[in-house]
Order: structure tokens, then sequence, then C-alpha cells
């Protein structure tokens, strides 16, 4: 025997249509694209979906979800901007909810306290005949249903999840059994206050992006301004509509009553239902734009921070996973500042950010091309995207060759592959590049020596390409079966263990082989015989700065090792782009659309890091690298780091 | 004709009646560093690949340069695309780029009445 008592004004319609379709339209497409998992991460999602693993993931979905730990770690300003949008709305919504909530309770048990009332059929409605409503004007607009067969009801306040967001529209008053209404109102206008911080940052990043730590902002599309547009609008009409609410009845907190204060009465009574309904229109206008808008990426990064804690990865092939990566970036821009496309060739159409918005806006053909296969795979805006996308892999996708990518013509490796016996010793591969450096491979077999250890070197005549060439521009099935000649013949030579120079095959036999045996490069190597007293060596007293070789730092996060090294040997200066931020050499192998010409640039740029402190030498730790160098400077030795521990050997 | 018998080889001249350089045209916008080959053959010095074969990826180019198309798409399949002939090639040509459009190009389907 109830009345429900239900809070409602016609302007929540455009926010419960937004919500609807917002929330249709989301769960539609994650349907669809959890449907499109590959088998493997099916089998991963199977066995992980509900396990310890889901700690972590809950854990990074409130550090980088909330609070933007990782963009915070980049640029303090841009963290806040981020963070303020993302936190403060998230607490508004559910502060909002929880303060609805404990005035409803108040509001209820007042009324238990109050009179039951009568009621009488009366020409098919139910009409109340004794009792009043305590304290009616709490509530400010309502719609009763009456769920009763006459006789005595009691009024149940009904809390649509709607009232947390119009909250101070609904309750004009606060009960007075509810005592921190005060604290609450404060509260929230302290959070709509936060809300503006952000948005003054966005402003401020319009017009000055450099202090937020961005060279260069995303260029946005028409849809996307649009969006961007109602967000940024929600906030100012949410103040404005509260401080007109507080004007009229004096319930706002310390920003909505000061400003509030600051009107007329008379004047804005008309305007009150009417500003609610513009802040509702935003709302929803928001929402629905929301799925078609680089925002999808607010429920999708949290998603994808789930799955890929939970220990799902990038295929080779497009899969289901691949639409949730798309989905989450934020278009942000971060990984255009980094980019030496960007910074040195001035290049603004091929970064990341565009790259995934050409792949969800499924554009074909030549343009897509383009964007795909002018870039240097070097990496740096993979460590630089604060939602972790597999930008490597998502690029490397969209090389798909088509019907070009068949098997190899490769019957000529069959004859010559001699199978060696290496039970027991350590296989060194060189790498194709390697054999235009032989100061490098010549000092590996020095060092091999000279710890004693015994070893082959597997393709000192003639090597077979590790197959990353082929793969990066998406010629697969010719890089598997690469990648199977070699597989055979480290796996008949039973040795057992792996040391390469290069790079790129490093990355290669990490982890597109699937080998056995531990795989080290040169500079791991090293750095293990000096730590272990196998090789003697001493300190000269040169100076030198290191590049970070691409495939080596970002590609393998091998960066202590060869600074241990070099330390052991010599004096390692520090340079101002290092390690995550070290400037791709321009030869990067990922690229085959640049000329010579834009490549030297690069390099230019690379070398000008190196140099800018004064050394006697720099040092790398890839033949590419060094080969790079060694072409732009006279000035300068350019050595490998297995050249200058050679040199500096002790018999 | 008169056959003097000592034709070991066949005639190697260009018969512009015969051969469209509309292909040829085409990989040089898409591979424009190629305009500054001139045959030198260091990218078939240190080829990776033919340490192991008779594969000449100038012999390959070239014959492409001249319209003579037999059976290139199945010699390109033997490019590792390991990249050395670009590090080493002395006109700066971007021998990857130029492999890899060699492909496209032979991989689409042919207008008739050309070669
Ligand atoms: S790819 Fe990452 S860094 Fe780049 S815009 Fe998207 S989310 Fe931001
Ligand atoms: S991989 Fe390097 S070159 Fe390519 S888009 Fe990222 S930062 Fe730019
Ligand atoms: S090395 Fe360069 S210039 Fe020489 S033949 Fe090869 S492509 Fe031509
Ligand atoms: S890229 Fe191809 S043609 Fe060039 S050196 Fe390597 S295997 Fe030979």
């Amino acid at each position: 025997m109830k009345i429900h008592v239900y809070p409602y004004n016609d302007f929540v319609i455009p926010f419960l249509i937004g919500c609807v379709l917002l929330f249709t339209i989301c769960i539609f497409k994650y349907i669809k694209w959890i449907r499109r998992f590959s088998d493997e991460q099916r089998d991963v999602i199977r066995h992980n979906w509900f396990s310890w693993k889901i700690i972590p993931a809950v854990w990074e979905m409130i550090r980088e979800g909330l609070f933007h730990v990782r963009i915070l770690k980049k640029n303090i300003l841009l963290g806040i901007m981020h963070q303020a949008y993302a936190l403060g709305w998230f607490l508004l919504i559910v502060v909002g909810a929880i303060e609805s909530r404990d005035a409803f309770h108040s509001l209820q048990r007042e009324q238990n306290i109050a009179t039951v009332y009568e009621l009488e059929k009366q020409n098919g409605w139910y009409v109340r005949t004794t009792g009043e409503e305590k304290n009616p004007e709490y509530l400010n607009q309502r719609r009763y249903k009456v769920e009763t067969e006459g006789g005595i009801a009691r009024i149940e306040y009904k809390r649509p999840f709607y009232v947390g967001i119009f909250y101070r529209y609904f309750v004009h008053k606060a009960p007075a059994s509810f005592r921190q209404h005060k604290l609450y109102s404060n509260l929230m206008d302290a959070l709509l206050l936060y809300v503006f911080l952000g948005l003054t940052m966005a402003i401020v990043k319009i017009f000055w992006s450099k202090i937020l730590g961005m060279r260069r902002t995303t260029r946005h599309t028409l849809v996307d301004r649009f969006s961007k547009f109602s967000l940024w609008m929600i906030f100012p009409l949410r103040l404005l509509a509260e401080s007109v609410t507080a004007c009229l009845y004096g319930n706002g907190g310390f920003l909505t009553q000061a400003v509030g204060n600051m009107f007329d009465p008379m004047i804005v009574r008309g305007l009150e239902t009417s500003l609610w309904m513009f802040y509702s229109l935003m709302l929803g206008v928001f929402f629905v734009t929301m799925p078609f808008t680089r925002y999808m990426h607010i429920f999708t990064e949290l998603l994808l921070i789930y799955f890929r804690k939970i220990g799902v990865k990038e295929g080779m092939q497009r899969s289901g996973y691949t639409y949730f990566e798309l989905n989450a970036c934020s278009r942000c821009g971060v990984c255009i500042s980094g980019c030496p496309m960007d910074r040195v060739l001035e290049n603004h159409e091929i970064q990341s950010v565009y790259l995934i918005r050409s792949l969800r806006n499924q554009e074909h053909g030549s343009r897509i091309k383009l964007i795909a296969d002018n870039c240097l795979m070097c990496d740096r805006c993979t460590v630089d995207c604060p939602v972790g996308i597999d930008l490597g892999s998502l690029r490397r996708m969209t090389r798909d060759k088509g019907e070009l990518d068949t098997t190899g013509n490769y019957r000529y490796l069959d004859k010559k592959q001699i199978p060696f016996n290496a039970i027991g010793r350590v296989v060194y591969f060189g790498g194709c590049m390697s054999h235009l450096t032989p100061g490098i491979t010549e000092s590996m077999e020095r060092i091999f020596n000279a710890a004693g250890q015994r070893f082959w070197y597997m393709d000192k005549q003639s090597t077979i390409c590790c197959g990353r060439p082929l793969q990066q521009q998406g010629f697969l099935r010719q890089a598997a079966e690469l990648r199977q000649k070699n597989t055979d013949m480290i796996v008949k030579s039973g040795a057992t263990m792996l040391v390469t120079s290069c790079p790129i095959c490093y990355q290669s036999f990490m982890k597109e082989y699937s080998l056995d045996i531990p795989v080290m490069h040169h500079t791991e190597y090293i750095d293990m015989l000096i730590k272990q007293g196998r090789i003697k060596v001493r300190h000269d007293d040169r100076r030198v700065s290191y590049h970070d070789p691409c495939e080596l730092g970002r590609g393998c996060g091998i960066y202590e090792e060869p600074r241990e090294v070099l330390n052991a040997v010599t004096n390692l200066q520090k340079t101002r782009f290092q390690r995550e931020k070290s400037v791709c050499c321009g030869f990067n192998l990922g690229n085959t659309k640049l000329s010579i010409e834009e490549q030297t640039a690069i390099r230019n740029a690379s070398l000008e890091n190196l140099t800018s402190k004064p050394v006697d030498a720099i040092v790398t730790a890839c033949p590419m690298c060094k080969k790079a160098f060694l072409h732009a400077t006279n000035d300068y030795p350019v050595r490998d780091i297995a050249e200058v521990v050679a040199e500096n050997l002790i018999n | 004709m008169i056959e003097f018998g000592f034709a070991l080889k066949q005639t190697r001249s260009e018969d512009l009646d015969k051969t469209s350089l509309e292909r040829f045209h085409r990989l040089l916008e898409l591979t424009p560093s190629f305009k500054r080959c001139f045959q030198c053959g260091n990218c078939s010095a240190t080829c990776t690949a033919r340490q192991f074969t008779d594969f000449s990826i100038r012999r390959v180019h070239t014959s492409f340069r001249r319209g003579e198309y037999d059976g290139l798409a199945e010699e390109l399949r033997k490019c590792m695309l390991c990249g050395k002939c670009t590090l080493v090639c002395p006109r700066g040509v971007n021998l990857r780029s130029l492999i890899i459009n060699m492909r496209e190009i032979l991989d689409e389907p042919q207008k008739t009445g050309k070669r």
C-alpha cells in the first residue's frame, strides 16, 4: 500500500535518451568486437577472466582511467587536465549519487514519522482524503504513482538514477534531518571547480600547448570538435543552472551560491527550467555522439586495460582486440610530439593518432597505405602512448600486403644449409647488417675467445635474414619461412644459447621466434661476461655518448646493460634524449618510403643530440645505427659497444 | 637472314614498338631515387640472397627498366628485404622501396595490348 513519489521534470528526457542510446550502442559494439576475438585470445580470456590477474587490472584501471598517472609523469599540467576531466566528473557522479541517496533517506525517515494517508477511489482515481505530506517543499517536482487497493497508504520516495545529476533542482531544501547537506553541497562545488580547472587547461592548450608539454596537438575532425564543444558546455551550463536554483532557493554550495547571489531572483525565475534543460540537452548530445567520436575511449580504455592485464595480446592479424585498441585511443596527441617524422621532417600526416583514426573510419586505398608505410617503426609513439596501445603491431597489421603476401622463392636456401654440431656452444648470429660492419663481428669473436667460450659463428659465410624486415613490410608468409629455416639450423646444432649483434634480429628472436634456448643481445652478453669476471677490461679516459637503438631500447627494453658495460670501460655522458626518448638514427628498416635525404635529416637530428656535449666518441649497439652515423661524421669516431670492449680487453 | 653462327646471345636491344615503358615510368614515380641508378652493381655484390644463389637484384631492376618482365616476379620472391643493398648503393637508390614497388606493379593485372 504505497504512494510512490517520483521527482520528475521534462528536462530529464534528453539526458535519458542520451543514456539509453549510449549504452545500447556501446554494448552492441563491445559484443561485436568480443565475438571477433581470435581463438588464442578467447583461450586466454576463458582461463583468466576471473583470476588473481583482475587485481592488477582493476588497479591499473583506477590508476590510468581516473588518475592518469602516466600522463602526469609526462607533464604535470597535461596530467592534471586529463585527471580533472576523468576523476572530477567521475566523483561528481558518485558523490552526487551518495548525496541524493542520503537526502532521500532523510526524506523517507521524516515522512514515515508523519501521517499515513487514507485513500478513496473517486471516478476511477485514488484521492487522498486525510493526512498531509510533510514538508512538500523539499521536493520540487513530482509524479505520483499509486499502488494500492484503497484504504491506507504510505508515501514512498523513489529516487531514479538521474536524481544525482539534477539533484539541486529536485531537492530545493534539504530535509531537516539531513545534517551533512552543507558539506555535500560544498564538496560538489569543489568538484565542479576541479573540472573547471581541467577545462581551463584545455583552453590554455589550444593557444599554448607547449607548457603542457606538447609541441603539437592533434588536428581534429568536425564531429570530434562538435562533441568536444558539447562536453565543454556541460559544466558551465551545470554551474549556471545550479546557481540560478541556488539564487531562488538558497541551496547552493560556496561556489554556486556565490554566483547565484549575483542574480536577481525576479529575472532568473523564468530561466531556471530552461537552463536545466540546456544542461540536460548537452549531456544528451555528448552521450549520443560519444560512440562515434574519440570519446569512445572513455569506457573502451578500461576494457582494454582489463583485457591486456589478463593477458590478451595483439596478434598478427586484425582481431576483436584490435578494435578495442583502435577505440581506446583518445586522440590525445601525446604520440605526436616525439615522432621524428613530425619533429624533423615536418610530416604531420602519419603519426599513430592519425593512423588509428583512419583505421577507425575504415579508410581504404592509397591514403591509409601512405600513412601506414611512411613510418620508421621507431616505437617512440608506443612508449609515449599513455593508453599503452600496441601501436607497432597496429601499423604492421595495416601494412598487410594482401595477394602479394605469398610464399617466398627460397628453395635455394635448402641446398646451402649445413647442419653444424654445436652442442653446448653459443651460437653467434651476426645478422645481415653486421656483414657491412666487420668491426663488430671481429670484436665479438675476440670477446668470445677471451672469455674462453666455444662458439659457432652461424652466419659467418652467408646469412639467412631473420625475417623481421619482411615482417615489418607485411610479407608475413615469407618472413615465417625464413624464421623456419633459421630455427631448424639452430635447433639442429644443439647450441645452448644464442647471441646476436643486431637488435633487429634480437627483437625478432625474442618476439617472433619461439626458441627454447636463451637469446641475448651482445650488450647483455658482454655485461654478463664482465660481471662474472670471465673477461677483464680496463677503464679508459674517453668520454662517450651512447645511442639507444630503437629496436634494442624501446623495442626490447634493454637500457641498463649497455650502460653498465660502458661505465665499466669508459666514461659515459648523458644526453638530452636518451633511453625511451632516444632519437631514431633515421635508417630504421621499418621505413621504405623515405628518401636518403630525409633519412639523413633525421640522422643529423639524432647526431646533434649525441654530440651536444663534448665527447670523444659515439657509441651504439646496432650495425645499422653505426653505419648511419659513420656516413655522417668525420669528427667523431663511431663505435659499437663490442668494439669498445674489445679495444679495452686485458688478456 | 644470314646466320653467321657467332650470335651466342639473344639480341638485347630494346624494341620500342613492342615494349611499353609505362610500368617503368610508374615505378619511377613510386621510387624516384631509381632515376639515379647508374647500374654499378654494388647492390648485387652485397646482396644477402646472392650469397646463396645467382639471384641478382641489379639484373632484375635493369630488366624491369628495359620492359622485360618475364620471370621477374619469381626472382623478386628470392629477396629477403634485408636492406643491405639500400645501405651500400652509392647513388642513394631506395632499393627496398624499389623491390616492393616492382612486386606490386608486376602483380597488377596486365592491361591488354601492352606487354
Ligand atoms: S595513440 Fe596513444 S598517444 Fe596517440 S593519440 Fe592515441 S592515445 Fe594518445
Ligand atoms: S614509430 Fe616512430 S616514426 Fe612511426 S609514428 Fe611512431 S614515433 Fe613516428
Ligand atoms: S647499387 Fe645503386 S646505383 Fe648501383 S646498380 Fe644498384 S641501385 Fe644502381
Ligand atoms: S634486400 Fe633483397 S636484394 Fe637487397 S641485399 Fe637484401 S636480399 Fe638482396
